[in-house]
């Protein structure tokens, strides 16, 4: 297929349909309601579902319902919309369906407001439900990477039945770019969903819940779940690296536009004489900690520089992976702001000033 | 048992009922109702594509004893997961079992709308006028005066409102439905929800409507009564505040 110009929203919603998703469920808001809108014409075309619920907590339990019956099935919302979720997320990650969540985030906490954002890293890759679960978390920095991650969650959630979340700032779904979607898009085979309620003909009765009043059942079936994280953190992890090279002084560790905002700061410096790499998290969760420490443990490197649309939340991932190996530092603008490339590009400058060693981290300005 | 030629049985168990030792508390009528749906399932010949919802409260474990696929939705929203389930699968057959905390407490939202939209679903709401597995607090069915361990003096109308009348309520939206509130205190109550059960699964059956049977219940442990006593308690106190009668049917917009 040819390049097309598209809106990240409705890139994403289109690849979820090459995808195969057969159902999608919604409720509008800022800044993702272009998705359901591109839906509700497509869908019914195509003889899929597609419908508008009456709340954040009826959709997901809509799509909890929907995943059970074994087809493929999502969501999108934005912030203040996934917290609503977030009791479905839980009951689907015990009882262990399959679903895609997205979540374009804007600024919180609490209404917030309606600009690009970062700052639900924690709700997305902690937890964000109560209990013990994670959901697997993709984080595009292009319109053509949310479509091949959207592409990729559908099969990520089928073959760990789990919930996979795709997280993009609001910048991902407002913006146009250039996508291209694979013409003839096959994946690696699935195990068979010979958990899905299809009727008890012929068979004994199934039933999918995440209800174990036995503790032992219930302990039993956390370290199921948690052998499924293990496995993720040994098979899924992804991350791009940007100017990586021996001469690097500073590895600026970022995802999402801000990593684009990065590149950009980054070749501006390259041509100042100043070399800096960038190491950008795809998987937020499983997170490339093994291979972030490689990196920052280069005797070129004198600090890493983490840069977020937030309050030093990736931040806590990236000290765990450097493992005081190198200091760790801070540069992020939030609420709605996006960083320049002239901030990062002074962020840099003034720690390469710096001595190595010195604590702390360096707020905006 | 075996019988003789000349013998026949004429009462077994539904094949749409598990085997098994009940959890329910002595003279609680989950046990009638789960029968009645087993019948009904039965008889429809539809156990084989049918899929039922359970809630949270007491009947949360209603997948030991029905014996058809069955998912487990979080509380209150058993409605919104049956819509996802059946939107997915109209071919199948889908209902919700839901007790009065989780309907017509927290899961209001979900049942209106579901209601509303004409979700082609069944749900059983079996209202005791108290919140049973969390032990005995007020829910919005509980009766004026009643006693509950969240309302020690008994219900304050002037504080908390008036019970909750949901068949009515779900009744008054546009949208057709089949909205029929019945008991199952008496033989003949039994027999009368049966025939508004078998109503309401042909009514999905026939992809006609959003079906609903509420079915006054009694609850003797968190009532504090002995089975005979909340069978009359349900009888003299709860029938004439929750009226029995078909509220709704699709081609009788305004009631039978």
């Amino acid at each position: 297929m040819a390049r097309v110009l598209m809106k990240g929203n409705e890139a994403i919603a289109e690849a979820a349909l090459r995808a195969g998703a057969e159902g999608y469920f919604c409720y509008p808001i800022t800044p993702q309601s272009e998705v359901a809108e591109y839906l509700s014409k497509r869908m019914p075309e195509l003889g899929k579902v597609f419908l508008q619920g009456e709340s954040e907590v009826a959709v997901s339990n809509m799509l909890f319902g929907a995943a059970s019956t074994g087809k493929r099935v999502f969501t999108t919302s934005s912030s203040p919309g996934i917290s609503l979720m977030q009791e479905a997320i839980s009951y689907m990650a015990g009882a262990q369906l399959p679903v895609v969540i997205v979540n374009i985030m804007r600024g919180g906490p609490g209404l917030g407001g309606i600009l690009p954002a970062q700052s639900d890293y924690f709700q997305a890759t902690k937890g964000g439900g109560h209990g013990d679960y994670r959901t697997l978390v993709l984080a595009p920095s292009t319109v053509q990477e949310a479509v091949d991650l959207m592409m990729l969650a559908f099969h990520l959630a089928d073959k760990y039945t789990n919930p996979v979340m795709m997280i993009g700032d609001g910048m991902i779904g407002q913006m146009m770019e250039a996508v291209e979607f694979p013409e003839d898009y096959k994946e690696p085979p699935l195990p068979p969903k010979d958990w899905a309620a299809t009727g008890a003909k012929d068979r004994k009765p199934r039933i999918i819940k995440s209800l174990f009043l036995d503790p032992l059942e219930l302990e039993n079936n956390c370290w199921i779940l948690d052998k499924k994280y293990e496995r993720m953190k040994r098979e899924e992890v992804r991350f791009e690296l940007y100017k990586v090279n021996a001469k690097n002084k500073i590895l600026i560790a970022a995802y999402g536009t801000t990593a684009r905002i990065c590149e950009t700061a980054i070749d501006e410096l390259e041509s100042e004489g100043v070399s800096v790499g960038l190491f950008r998290p795809v998987t937020l969760f499983p997170f490339p900690e093994k291979q972030m420490n490689k990196e920052a443990r280069k005797k070129n490197i004198q600090a890493v520089l983490t840069v977020e649309m937030s309050t030093a939340q990736m931040m806590e991932d990236v000290e765990r992976a450097v493992l005081g190996a190198k200091p760790v530092k801070f540069f992020g603008r939030t609420g709605g702001v996006v960083p320049s490339p002239d901030e990062v590009k002074q962020q840099v400058r003034r720690l390469i000033k710096q001595k190595p060693d010195s604590a702390g981290r360096t707020k905006r300005n | 048992m075996n019988l003789t030629n000349s013998e026949a049985s004429i009462f077994t168990r539904p094949q749409a009922l598990q085997e098994t030792v009940t959890h329910y508390c002595p003279g609680c009528t989950h046990g009638v109702i789960h029968r009645l749906v087993a019948e009904v399932l039965d008889e429809l010949g539809v156990r084989e594509r049918t899929v039922g919802i359970a809630p949270v409260g007491c009947s949360v474990l209603a997948y030991n004893y029905l014996n058809c696929d069955f998912l487990e939705a979080a509380h209150g929203r058993a409605p919104a997961f049956a819509t996802g389930f059946k939107r997915l699968r109209p071919d199948m057959i889908v209902f919700t079992y839901q007790g009065d905390g989780d309907l017509a407490s927290i899961g209001t939202n979900e049942i209106i709308h579901a209601a509303n939209r004409g979700e082609k679903f069944t749900t059983v709401f079996v209202n005791n006028a108290v919140y049973g597995m969390t032990g005995g607090q007020m829910a919005p069915t509980t009766m004026p005066g009643q006693v509950t361990t969240t309302c020690p003096m008994g219900r304050d109308v002037a504080n908390v409102g008036y019970p909750l009348r949901v068949a009515e309520m779900l009744a008054a939206l546009v949208t057709p439905s089949y909205i029929e509130r019945v008991a199952v205190h008496t033989p003949q109550h039994i027999i009368q929800a049966k025939r508004a059960m078998r109503k309401a699964f042909t009514y999905q059956k026939e992809n006609r409507c959003f079906s609903l049977v509420e079915v006054l219940s009694t609850c003797p442990t968190n009532w504090g009564q002995t089975p005979g006593e909340a069978i009359q308690w349900l009888n003299d106190t709860m029938i004439p505040y929750y009226p029995l009668r078909c509220f709704k049917e699709p081609d009788k917009p305004e009631g039978a």
